[in-house]
């Protein structure tokens, strides 16, 4: 046992090391096929081995087919994207066509008048409109306007289990918020961490909350504090569900050590993969990391998955669910090469070629009627789940942190993780927040 | 905090410039020489200093133009209970750091500046942290403290403890994690200053009849008073700026445990991207950076610099 860990933490140290020379090797600048940005329509989307040759070809398709006008796909790290575009987008380098999350994240920018208004196009083109799912396009609706169209796959976040753990503690996956204690009281009583947590990174903290408010109080809560109104955080809904966040944690629900546990290298994940933990919530992506890293446990049919438990008397409908909808593809309001920028986005998006291409790296694009070709692509079992469970949500909630104004969101990520290690009230994070 | 000491090697005042004009006096260089120099300074350094200065008079949150806002943002600094919280513990780390990394710097810089081989082999694997960069040394020890998977979990005692994770010991991680990057940097100073010592006063010592402590308290501290202070000064104002390390190792985490100023100015303006209030913090640090070495070098009279050898 201590020695398995010893040779892999040695491996994983060693492997880090690795990595962390190539990251010094790296440059920040624009991957891709950068360079000038000449007479072509730039699109800007982040680096994603998947992703990133299916937007390349998906950009020749249309290069070859349109008389628009060119386009060239430009690429940049998570971090990095988001601070660049931010200062990029009120500049002459600006993107035509650029990658974001929708909702608040967005809101920035169409405040700022950055954005393009896609509400004319779509109305004028229903079968356009109609093709994708509507929960994930409202993401991007903005005071009733439509500023991004679906550019991949939707990632809802769901409750993932380890079902031979599940088992040995004669535990049924939970219903309600009910079985849900009683199956971390049994868990606990069997020397297994009930829930993996990756507490070093707070936004995996901030999918509990999201799913109790949304349980407790509906997405209206939600929704009337983003949208700023007086007073919002002191609902009560979000008193009870910070409470019932905290009761969790107290009730060792989470361990002794999430505080430390991180999600990019692996951490949870694999202490759900090799048994040390019963549940893990977590957004889709989850199926695809854990095929790539522990296949054997996917493969032994271990990894299940199921709605995130109802709240008795909650106002939510448990069919809810949170999440990033997907990513969108908006064109910039001063976009030299307009034409292009839109002709691309209201016709590549929706493309056969690119659908197909998306359904066969993994992705369960928020395409309309893809149901059929999931059924018939790899890992059908699970990626029709998460299509039913998205197409079935009568709200669809994007993830606080890209929904909120971006100083507000830090604010609340770290008022979140003090709420997580016992440093503040249920109380004191809403006083916080208010007076935020 | 890995200080680089810049060798100007001034041109040979030799041979005269083929096409240079008469001049009265050979005997320095022109100021021109400076300009290279100077340009980059001021256009790295003194331009985005003045540029954070007028930052942090402004509302800005990347879009369009910076707003003037006066000195909202000051007035927020001032009563900004988070940003007082991430000062204290940055005087916390500083003091630790420098206690912790001085005497060991110190014993092993003066045991090394001996000449025996076995030394030598040993001071050498010794200084190999010095190789790694600042973002492999942070990954390497939050991969060895892990609390699943890390090394220490395997290890008798240690694993009981949970290092990133435990806020009450995770700061003084993060101190462990400093030395262990530093302490060879400044072993390296000490050394080099212990080997400059006249061996005649420690030969002289010896007919005295002084022991080894007697020695090394009455000769080689002494002696080595610049040096401490040099040491000093790189250790505090390079803790005071810790950042890489902070931001890889805990982000900063848990919750504010580990979130120095440097850190808090770094989140306020790249993640909530406010700029303003992230230039008024900028400028705080700066002051509190230029002050402390200031402050460091007058307290100790580095300034005067008068030599030490006739044993003054």
């Amino acid at each position: 046992m201590s020695s398995r860990r010893l040779t892999r933490g040695a491996a994983s140290a060693g492997a880090l090391l690795l990595a962390a020379s190539l990251v010094a090797c790296g440059s920040s600048g624009p991957g891709g096929a950068g360079g000038g940005g000449g007479d072509a329509a730039q699109v800007w989307a982040l680096q994603d081995t998947v992703l990133n040759p299916i937007e390349e070809s998906s950009i020749s398709r249309f290069n070859e087919a349109s008389e628009a006008g060119d386009a060239e796909l430009a690429t940049f790290g998570n971090d990095p994207y988001k601070q660049r575009l931010r200062v990029a987008l009120s500049s002459p380098e600006a993107p035509d066509v650029f990658f974001n999350w929708g909702g608040g994240n967005l809101k920035e920018y169409v405040d700022a008048g950055a954005v393009e208004d896609l509400t004319p196009l779509l109305e004028e083109d229903p079968e356009l409109r109609d093709s994708f799912i509507p929960s994930v396009l409202e993401a991007a609706q903005l005071d009733g306007k439509y500023y991004g169209i679906p550019m991949r796959g939707v990632q809802p976040v769901a409750l993932f289990y380890n079902e031979s753990v599940l088992e040995a503690a004669g535990v049924e996956v939970p219903q309600t918020w009910e079985q849900l204690l009683s199956a971390v009281d049994a868990l606990k009583a069997n020397g297994v961490t009930p829930i993996a947590l990756a507490g070093s990174q707070s936004w995996t903290e901030l999918m509990w909350i999201e799913y109790l408010l949304d349980r407790v109080g509906g997405p209206e809560v939600f929704q009337a504090i983003r949208d700023g109104e007086p007073g919002a955080w002191e609902n009560p809904a979000v008193l009870q569900s910070l409470q019932l966040v905290t009761d969790l944690v107290d009730r060792g629900a989470f361990g002794e050590d999430f505080a430390s546990v991180g999600y990019d290298v692996g951490g949870a994940s694999t202490i759900l993969a090799q048994g040390d933990a019963g549940f893990h919530l977590m957004g889709s992506w989850e199926y695809v990391n854990q095929l790539g890293q522990s296949p054997e446990f996917v493969e032994a049919g271990d990894l299940g998955w199921a709605p995130f438990p109802a709240v008795e008397g909650g106002a939510g409908d448990p069919a809810n669910v949170v999440g990033n909808p997907t990513n969108f593809y908006s064109v910039a309001a001063d976009s030299q090469h307009k034409d292009a920028a839109l002709e691309y986005v209201t016709t590549a998006l929706d493309d056969e070629q690119y659908v197909e291409d998306l359904v066969a790296a993994g992705d369960v694009p928020a395409v309309a009627g893809v149901r059929d070709q999931l059924e018939q692509g790899e890992n059908a079992d699970y990626t029709t789940w998460i299509y039913d469970l998205v197409e079935g949500a009568p709200n669809f909630q994007l993830s606080w942190d890209q929904d909120l104004p971006a100083d507000q969101a830090t604010q609340m990520l770290t008022e979140l993780q003090r709420l997580f290690l016992g440093e503040q009230t249920p109380e004191g994070f809403i006083a916080t927040m208010s007076a935020a | 905090m890995a200080g680089t000491t810049l060798v100007t090697t001034a041109p040979t005042p030799t041979a005269p410039a083929p096409r240079g004009r008469p001049r009265g006096t050979r005997e320095r260089p022109s100021g021109w020489y400076l300009a290279p120099a100077l340009a980059f300074f001021g256009f790295f350094a003194v331009l985005p200093m003045g540029l954070v200065v007028y930052l942090s008079f402004t509302d800005w949150n990347g879009f369009g133009f910076p707003q003037p806002s006066g000195a909202a943002n000051w007035e927020r600094l001032v009563a900004d209970g988070e940003a007082r919280d991430a000062l204290l513990l940055t005087l916390l780390f500083m003091v630790v750091t420098w206690a912790v990394q001085t005497p060991i710097a110190l014993l092993i810089g003066v045991w090394a500046a001996g000449r025996q081989r076995n030394r030598a082999v040993l001071s050498s694997l010794f200084f190999l942290p010095l190789l790694l960069s600042t973002a492999a040394i942070a990954l390497l020890w939050a991969s060895v403290l892990d609390p699943n998977f890390g090394v220490t979990q395997a290890l008798p005692f240690l694993d009981r403890f949970n290092f990133l994770g435990d806020t009450d010991i995770v700061i003084y991680t993060v101190v462990w994690v400093v030395s262990w990057q530093y302490v060879p940097f400044h072993t390296l100073l000490y050394q080099g200053a212990a080997r400059q010592i006249p061996h005649s006063l420690y030969e002289a010592a010896t007919i005295d009849g002084a022991g080894r402590y007697r020695q090394f308290f009455t000769i080689t501290l002494p002696l080595l008073k610049y040096t401490v202070i040099t040491s000093s000064v790189l250790m505090l104002v390079g803790s005071f700026t810790t950042f890489d390390t902070i931001l890889i190792l805990t982000g900063g985490g848990p919750g504010t445990t580990t979130r120095i100023a440097p850190l808090y100015m770094y989140i306020t303006g790249f993640s909530g991207f406010e700029f303003g209030y992230a230039s008024a913090i900028a400028v705080l640090l700066l002051v509190l950076g230029a002050g402390l070495s200031l402050f460091v070098t007058r307290i100790t009279g580095f300034r005067a610099m008068q030599s030490q050898q006739e044993g003054s």
